[in-house]
């Protein structure tokens, strides 16, 4: 059986924010996979030996996405190396765990800063490019807890459900110059980020999700590579949940009472 | 490198395969690696459109509403190519009417179709898979199964209880590592349309991407679906329509 292959992304340049590690690494891993070039950008210097693991179409910037200077940076870096911007994953995120009413305003606003207006200058910052190509694709990953309200998110979520409502807004003004905006939104999926909060990997071990398991990053990566590509070419303003089924509803054993 | 999503050794069943995006669909498949069984009510363009495909497909008669039907595609799916990896609930009817001048033979008709149909489907093939050890399946929905749309009170009633339906199953199955979500797709140009659309940029100007839908964009995100490469993927609706969902639609500049 030949090896699993995802989409067509032959030649196109693909910046992907939070590269270095989790989700991100792994979609760039599958950008360059399908034939793609990546920049991947990170706070974390690590990002340099990930786009190095990647070979000679993938290349690394050190970036901090609420910066607008650094990604004005990061496009003409992107640019210069690889002659173009075709599509951008806006991925980089920081994550929550505290319950409401004992988060910070400064936590809330540092949230807030890095996983919306991090998105919001994103897409300002490779839109003109977009368009001088003819079009592109933007996938901003949001998160179940942007389709529900999820315990421990205050500001996360806040953040999440934002991307989501954002994605929306911009597919309908950027559908005319051809520029596809979608969002993703991942379960639990076991990361750097999330690791920390006890999950295990494996069949059974996260049983209140119907597939029963946490997912990979590769998983995520697959989607996103999928809404990249030009066999998407026809889908706008989607959300996409990549989560074994856990916001679909509740499972058979909490039904059931167990 | 690779160059598409990969479905080399998967066995789908596509129902209403004779033309349209069932048609697109079971080619698309094909050429990604796939064995297929076409069925359709119309053996005439099913045999032909399988014909064309070659040995890697074969059609069948079928009614969706039937469940005795049912158990023969599966059998002839599993006697010719093995056990069914992809089911695509795509077999539908389609009509327009003001709801005061629906009837309940015409509202038990389309419901018959499209919603027992993806219900007899599912029955039919998920013991199967899950002997198997898994599998995807694919029911495709509308965009009046999202929003209300005006003179579809059958249609979109039939598409709002397959996204219910998709929903329960993808609840029920994923433990037994069977996949099941819904696609929505917007204006397409197919056969059950009618001759009302003019394909190309430009000429939808009430969608974001200007065009109307063709069957092999909503094939390719049914691959992707039907695919391991969305193995995480379940209980979720796919809107598939050009952004016009997304909200209100900008007029087109001057």
């Amino acid at each position: 059986m030949a090896e699993l292959q995802g989409p067509n992304l032959t030649d196109k340049v693909v910046i992907v924010t939070g590269g270095a590690r989790g989700l991100g690494a792994a979609a760039a891993k599958q950008i360059v996979d399908a034939g793609g070039r990546v920049v991947v950008t990170d706070l974390l210097d690590e990002g340099a030996e990930t786009a190095a693991a990647l070979g000679a179409h993938a290349r690394f910037h050190r970036h901090d996405v609420t910066s607008e200077e650094q990604w004005k940076a990061v496009v003409d870096f992107t640019v210069a190396e690889f002659g173009r911007v075709d599509g951008l994953v806006n991925n980089a995120g920081v994550s929550t765990g505290t319950m409401f009413d004992t988060e910070t305003l400064e936590h809330f606003e540092f949230v807030i800063k890095v996983n919306l207006t991090g998105v919001w200058l994103g897409m300002q910052a490779v839109i003109p490019h977009l368009k001088a190509n003819g079009g592109g694709s933007i996938v901003n990953v949001s998160s179940a807890a942007g389709l529900m309200g999820l315990a421990m998110t205050g500001s996360y979520g806040a953040s999440k459900w934002a991307v989501r409502g954002m994605s929306k807004v911009a597919a309908v003004e950027l559908g005319p110059a051809r520029i596809r905006v979608n969002s993703v939104h991942p379960g639990m999926i076991y990361t750097p980020m999330t690791s920390s909060v006890g999950i295990r990997e494996g069949e059974g071990n996260y049983p209140n999700t119907p597939m029963g398991r946490v997912g990979e990053p590769s998983e995520i990566g697959a989607a996103v590579a999928f809404l990249l590509s030009d066999a998407a070419s026809y889908v706008t303003g989607a959300e996409l949940a990549v989560d074994g089924g856990w916001t679909t509803g509740p499972t058979v054993r909490y039904v059931m009472g167990q | 490198m690779s160059d598409s999503i990969d479905l080399t050794g998967k066995v789908a069943i596509v129902t209403g395969a004779a033309r349209g995006q069932g048609e697109a669909e079971a080619r698309l498949f094909a050429r990604r690696g796939a064995r297929v069984v076409l069925t359709d009510l119309l053996e005439d363009e099913g045999a032909r459109v399988a014909g064309e495909i070659g040995p890697r497909a074969r059609f069948v008669r079928h009614d969706v509403s039937n469940a005795a039907d049912w158990a023969a595609v599966v059998e002839l799916a599993v006697r010719e190519f093995g056990p069914v990896d992809v089911l695509v609930n795509n077999a539908g009817v389609m009509w327009t009417k003001p709801i005061l001048e629906e009837t309940p033979e015409g509202l038990d008709r389309i419901l018959k179709v499209n919603l027992f149909g993806a219900f007899h489907g599912i029955q039919a093939v998920a013991p199967l898979m899950r002997a198997n050890g898994g599998g995807s399946i694919v029911n495709i929905s509308s965009l009046a199964g999202l929003q209300g749309i005006p003179g579809h009170a059958a249609y979109g009633s039939s598409k709002w209880a397959v996204r219910g339906l998709t929903k329960t199953a993808a609840l029920e199955l994923g433990e037994y590592g069977i996949r099941v979500n819904s696609v929505h797709p917007g204006a397409v140009d197919t056969p059950m349309i009618g001759d009302r659309f003019t394909r190309g940029p430009g000429n939808f100007p009430t969608v974001p991407l200007r065009r109307v839908g063709e069957p092999e964009d909503i094939g390719e995100l049914v691959a992707f679906l039907a695919s391991d490469a969305s193995s995480w993927i379940t209980g979720t609706e796919f809107v598939i329509d050009g952004g016009s969902t997304a909200g209100i639609v900008p007029p087109v500049r001057g």
